[in-house]
């Protein structure tokens, strides 16, 4: 079974893979940053839903994965779909609603979907994502032992928050993927709220990772916003599914620094509450482990920072500069 | 746990999923086709997975009882030993969670066929048929195909009550993205099926449980390996040039039955079988009222925003209106949740003199009464 992880050990990660790590983290924060001033210039509009402050889960999960792995997740999807490898460009023209989307601006914010970095979504719904995420576990299994297609077994990594894990499609694919042993990792990042709702007051069992007790899958709890325990938990977990183990579930605990969207106006979280985890910033929490461990110099840090910054300039003027839809094509795509 | 419990409950259970060992024997289809041309819907419906199964290993059924039971209605009798439990997958009580697993395996490859026992049950469902079959190919631009079948039987059968009566034509027809269909004789249940499955996009079939028990003769065409009847395209059953009927799955049956009985009193009815109910052939129901100026629709499912009020709509939307002798007449179920006694059981379904009195009232001209207050 797995064990909550402490860390100390810094053999964890290279130098490289901390310049991935950091780069990464610092991408889905700007990126995320940039969305908000722009949704308030009118440039994105309708529900956004941002990730601030959870970036060490995004970022320890999934740079870990091959890019045959699959990733599905919920309407918190930019960073994860960053963090798989979807260019920050195409994800940022989808926001706009530009045909050089990745969606080719029919989807938006909730719905970033991608073939070629197998990223399975953005959906609406809570806990919707979830089968889906179970249904890409299956077809894995399948193609390795029945149509002999593949050799490596690819994962599927199923994002959601505490308020899923109140819904019955997430007992109903819990059950599932134990019983057939599915390749499938659930990461329940729980930031304690589903929009004004604390999880407090909506789960009868506080601690989530305990829920995955009832179905014979190792559940564990890890600090969401230290990554480098995310990144130990994560390959422990990756390692179990890709060799036919089966499932598991990670609690990461970790707290959205803004609203559940850029409409919420976020009334009944105290500022004594947002304090105490913005000054948990996984962000600054790496960089002073860098530093302490020497991974990566401070001018590296500073060329990683201005590299990230201009991709995502040249992201915003991708975007103003693209062409929306063509009108006549208002039923392309209903059907293949 | 007590020994006893732990021997009566584990002996047997080693059917897992991934445990079984590769490669069920292949034995011969139980029910051979090759002798037979008067075949069942169910044996139709059967011989299609069958034959789909074989030609695509990509093709899987996943459902309640679709595996070791035989299928609930015995639709998928025999594929289970032919094709393993990793292909014919037996489901626990979890519709939304397994739809929804077939659909992210339909994201990515497979061709899953997803079995409804009912179609009632796949409410639980409906938001991953909707939401992510039915949308995805739309909401990503295109870039992800969603290859899926839902089936299951529809619509009323004998005495099963409200919950297990509905008929879902109306609510699935109106979902962009979503093809449907709806079998009449066998001939349709083999042609439509194989089209749907091999169709790239999601469809759901609406079969019909009074229907798998009744036979039909079919040809050699009909029973060859690649037949396939086009999604979109309805079927003249029959001609005639005083009145149209239009109507899908069982109740086709009826409206032949009343076109013979009006025959002899020298009317001659036109009777199509719609066969899809989305995409509508709607230019063949055009056609058909432009030659005989009255219509009758005729379906199972509840009055309001039914498949008739479609086709009425189709129909004033066109130059067909100018044609129309006399207003449309609707035959629906009741509007009222389907009941068990048998009497007004039987008030709730369309019968065939209410079929028969329709065909006179638009004989006659005679404005429908509304719907609200029937029954």
């Amino acid at each position: 079974m797995l064990q909550k992880s402490t860390i100390t050990s810094n053999a964890l990660i290279t130098n490289e893979e901390a310049k991935i790590f950091y780069e990464d983290m610092f991408l889905g924060r700007i990126f995320e940053d940039t969305c908000a001033k722009m949704y308030y210039q009118g440039k994105m509009f309708g529900f956004v839903h941002l990730y601030t402050g959870q970036e060490a889960v995004s970022t320890g999960i999934i740079k870990n994965l091959k890019p045959y792995d699959y990733v599905c997740s919920n309407y918190r999807d930019h960073v994860h779909a960053l963090s798989k490898g979807i260019p920050p460009k195409e994800l940022m023209a989808e926001l706009f609603g530009k045909e050089t989307g990745c969606s080719k601006g029919r989807g938006g914010s909730m719905h970033i979907f991608s073939s070629k970095y197998n990223f399975l979504g953005g959906f609406a719904f809570i806990a919707e994502g979830i089968p889906i995420a179970l249904g890409a576990a299956f077809r894995n299994i399948y193609q390795k032992q029945i149509l002999h297609k593949i050799d490596d077994l690819p994962v599927s990594i199923c994002f959601i928050g505490d308020g899923a894990t109140n819904n019955g499609q997430f007992f109903e694919c819990l059950n599932m993927a134990s019983l057939w042993k599915l390749p499938i990792i659930f990461v329940v990042e729980n930031n304690q709220w589903a929009i004004g709702m604390a999880n407090q007051r909506a789960s009868s069992v506080q601690e989530i990772y305990k829920k995955a007790d009832a179905f014979n899958i190792p559940g564990v709890e890890v600090d969401g916003m230290n990554i480098l325990e995310v990144i130990k938990i994560s390959r422990e977990a990756i390692a179990r599914a890709r060799s036919g183990q089966g499932p598991t579930l990670i609690e990461a605990l970790t707290y959205r620094f803004r609203g559940h969207s850029l409409a919420d106006p976020d009334e009944l979280r105290s500022i004594e509450e947002k304090n105490f985890w913005i000054a948990r910033d996984p962000i600054i929490n790496f960089v002073n482990y860098i530093k302490n461990h020497n991974l990566i110099s401070d001018d590296e840090i500073k060329k990683i920072e201005k590299k990230v910054k201009l991709r995502i300039e040249e992201a915003v003027k991708f975007a103003i500069d693209s062409p929306e839809p063509n009108l006549h094509d208002l039923s392309k795509y209903l059907f293949y | 746990m007590s020994a006893k419990y732990l021997k009566i409950f584990r002996t047997g259970l080693k059917n897992f999923l991934l445990n079984e060992p590769r490669g069920s024997c292949r034995h011969f289809h139980l029910t051979s086709l090759s002798q037979a041309s008067n075949v069942m819907c169910r044996d139709a419906l059967n011989s299609a997975l069958d034959e789909e199964l074989e030609r695509d290993e990509r093709v899987c059924i996943i459902g309640e009882e679709v595996g070791q039971y035989q299928g609930a209605y015995k639709v998928t009798r025999g594929l289970y030993e032919k094709y393993g439990s990793r292909r014919i997958v037996d489901t626990p009580i979890s519709e939304m969670g397994f739809t929804g697993l077939a659909v992210g395996a339909a994201f990515n490859g497979l061709r899953p066929i997803c079995e409804f026992m009912t179609f009632n049950f796949a409410m639980q469902a409906i938001d991953q048929i909707i939401n992510s079959a039915a949308k995805t190919h739309y909401m990503c631009g295109g870039q992800i195909k969603v290859p899926i079948v839902f089936r299951g039987p529809n619509g009323a059968a004998a005495a099963v009550a409200a919950q297990h009566s509905q008929c879902y034509a109306a609510w699935y027809g109106a979902v962009p993205g979503l093809k449907v269909v709806a079998p009449y004789d066998a001939e349709d249940c083999r042609g439509l099926l194989k089209s749907a499955i091999r169709d790239d996009n999601p469809v759901v079939v609406l079969e019909n449980e009074i229907m798998y028990g009744k036979a039909f003769d079919l040809s050699d065409e009909v029973l060859s390996k690649d037949f396939l009847i086009p999604i979109g395209k309805a079927k003249i059953m029959r001609e005639g040039n005083h009145l149209t009927m239009v109507s899908f799955s069982k109740l086709v049956g009826f409206c032949l039955q009343v076109a013979d009985k009006l025959a002899s009193e020298g009317i001659e009815c036109e009777v199509i079988n719609l066969r899809s109910i989305r995409p509508m052939d709607r230019g063949t129901i055009i056609r058909s009222v432009k030659k005989t100026h009255r219509l009758v629709t005729v379906e199972e499912g509840f009055p309001f925003f039914g498949v008739g009020s479609e086709i009425a709509a189709s129909i004033f939307e066109s130059d067909a209106f100018d044609y129309l002798d006399a207003p449309m007449q609707r035959v629906t179920g009741a509007d009222v949740p389907m009941p068990y006694a048998e009497n007004i059981e039987a008030l709730a379904k369309p019968s065939i003199e209410d079929i028969t009195k329709a065909c006179r009232m638009v004989l006659e001209g005679a404005i429908p009464k509304e719907k609200a207050k029937a029954a």
